[in-house]
């Protein structure tokens, strides 16, 4: 276990001390930036779907690695690339069980999310998807899980299919199986909607997806911070995630890929690390993971996320969930009470994202006026303009809470909508 | 950061309510359609201009918010009789005004679209204010699109 012991011991100091109570004020003691103010009141940041803060103990990781442990990975024969290379692995195994997979050689370190869709597109798609052959997605997709598919059908003739989500925002599962055949090699499916809050059944559309052959790829970008998640339950054969999503830094994810599957692609990129020996006729690939992981990685970013795993998991992922399901129905109930407020996004399974609008205002003056009273929220699209298109609506505002979050933050919101009708009648 | 009053002046709650010239316009002869990517919103801009180069009505339509909105429709009052060469001297003075750093926006040569130089503030809203600006822009320089991006 190379995992920096200063680090360790720190972390078990500002961790969470497992005890019967969230202790959700003790909590955001860990997070520096929850006690600075913005725009002169304390920040309430409501942002946490765009992405999360960062706790101690991932600042301090990240901060130990540079000072301490780092070198090149996977190269040098000296201490301190050895040093980082076990603090990377460490990751990786970390990563692993965090998702349940079976084997650290399924865990891809990428960019994020984004990254590890497009390596499936590009690499597996590549090989595995022609001309007729069908790509099936949902019409509450990010763009990430869009737009590489459509680059997909340009470069091969596939065909790419959409099943439709209901008034409420959840996938109309009736639709889905319908648009299922033997001619679907890959389902693309988000696990949670960012712009919605749903979460999917993705364990009965990989059950659906499996029975006519099709491999099932799960955006898992939203999913990771709000619930626990197994990759060998669910039954999918790639999963993406960022680690900035869930507490980790930014620059970092990770895609998971069923060993079969990611042994029989090609490499997504070219470079060093990925190879077994090259000469000017030929190269031979690397085994996975290494095979797609080109170039020097994200050396210290895998081992922030590592940290904002142990954090994650030392306060409990049920006990998060539990907490944010309370939040998301406080927030439900109290935004009730505001005048002219629709939610947007009302599935019966959801998670603890509030997109909405109010009558007459367009969220770009709500965010800009709530900003005045110190609270983060997000105005637009949420990189899911079909959403948009589906629900009428150019934008929405989205209030997303994470494991800091409070009542208080859901008073502060509502006090800020307040104000927004006092400024624009 | 500023007083938000200095941003949402009551006057520009009263144009977003109660927007001027905001309608579809019969017989135009310039018209352009301008969108911001980064939220959706989209406007058309429709102006008449006579042969003697003299923009003789100005409207617009779409969806935008409360910045947007108050801007065009202030535009489309203070454009109105104004010959094509003041209306794109306008443009650049507001475009200049809300733009420029290190320099103190000319409030007299602004005119009624004074009341928005205070977004200069606000660098996100920026293309708020401006959008219906390059909107009509485009329409007198023959471009059916604008695009803020």
């Amino acid at each position: 276990m190379s995992y920096p012991r200063e680090s360790m011991s720190i972390a078990s100091d500002r961790s969470y001390a497992g005890g019967e109570v969230y202790d959700v004020y003790r909590i955001r003691e860990d997070f520096p930036i929850l006690a600075e103010c913005s725009n002169g009141k304390p920040l309430v940041y409501l942002d946490n779907a765009a992405t999360s803060q960062k706790p101690y103990t991932v600042l301090e990781a990240m901060d130990h690695a540079y000072r301490r442990a780092y070198a090149n990975v996977h190269r040098g024969v000296h201490t301190l690339s050895e040093r980082a290379t076990k603090a990377y692995e460490t990751a990786r195994t970390k990563a692993q069980s965090f998702i349940g997979a079976g084997d650290p050689r399924e865990i891809v370190f990428v960019r994020g999310a984004t990254e590890a869709i497009n390596l499936v597109a590009a690499s597996y798609g590549r090989v595995n998807i022609r001309e007729g052959d069908e790509i099936l997605i949902t019409e509450m997709e990010h763009h990430s899980n869009i737009v590489p598919w459509q680059l997909l059908r340009e470069q091969t003739g596939a065909k790419l299919r959409v099943a439709p989500i209901n008034e409420s925002g959840e996938l109309v599962m009736e639709e889905f199986e319908r648009l299922l055949n033997e001619r679907t090699r890959l389902v693309a499916v988000v696990h949670i909607s960012n712009a919605l809050g749903t979460i999917n059944p993705v364990k009965r559309i990989v059950e659906m997806a499996h029975a006519v052959g099709a491999k099932v790829l799960v955006d898992g970008a939203q999913a990771v911070p709000h619930t626990r998640v197994d990759v060998r339950e669910l039954g999918c054969d790639f999963y993406a995630f960022s680690s900035h999503k869930v507490y980790g830094p930014s620059g970092v994810g990770v895609l998971y890929g069923r060993y079969d599957l990611l042994e029989a692609m090609p490499p997504y990129q070219g470079g060093g690390e990925m190879i077994r020996r090259v000469t000017f006729e030929r190269s031979d690939y690397a085994k996975p993971p290494a095979r797609f992981e080109a170039g020097t990685p994200n050396i210290v970013g895998p081992v922030g996320l590592a940290a904002a795993i142990d954090y994650v998991e030392g306060l409990g992922r049920d006990n998060i969930a539990a907490h944010e399901a309370d939040l998301l129905r406080y927030a439900t109930e109290a935004t009730a009470e505001v005048p002219g407020l629709r939610i947007i996004g009302t599935a019966a399974h959801k998670a603890s994202i509030l997109s909405f609008e109010l009558e007459g205002i367009h969220p770009h003056d709500i965010g800009t006026i709530v900003d005045h009273e110190g609270v983060a929220l997000r105005a637009g699209h949420h990189c899911a303009m079909p959403v948009m298109d589906h629900f009428k609506v150019p934008a929405t505002t989205r209030a997303s809470f994470g494991l800091y979050n409070t009542r208080e933050d859901v008073d502060a919101l509502v006090a800020g909508l307040c104000k927004v009708r006092e400024v624009l009648g | 950061m500023s007083d938000l009053r200095e941003l949402y002046q009551e006057v520009i709650a009263e144009h977003n309510k109660n927007p001027r010239n905001f309608r579809w316009m019969e017989g135009a002869n310039r018209m352009a359609i301008g969108v911001n990517p980064l939220c959706g919103d989209k406007l058309t801009v429709y102006m008449k201009v006579d042969d003697q180069d003299t923009v003789t009505d100005v409207s617009f339509e779409g969806s935008g918010c409360a910045i947007s909105v108050s801007s065009a429709s202030i535009m489309t009052q203070m454009l109105k009789g104004k010959k094509i060469e003041e209306a794109k001297r306008l443009f650049k003075v507001f475009h200049e005004a809300v733009t420029v750093e290190d320099q103190q926006p000319d409030l007299k040569a602004l005119g009624k679209i004074a009341v928005l130089a205070g977004v200069r503030a606000y660098p996100s809203r920026v293309k708020c204010a401006t959008l219906s600006w390059h909107t009509m822009h485009a329409a007198l320089e023959g471009e059916e699109w604008v695009s803020t991006e």
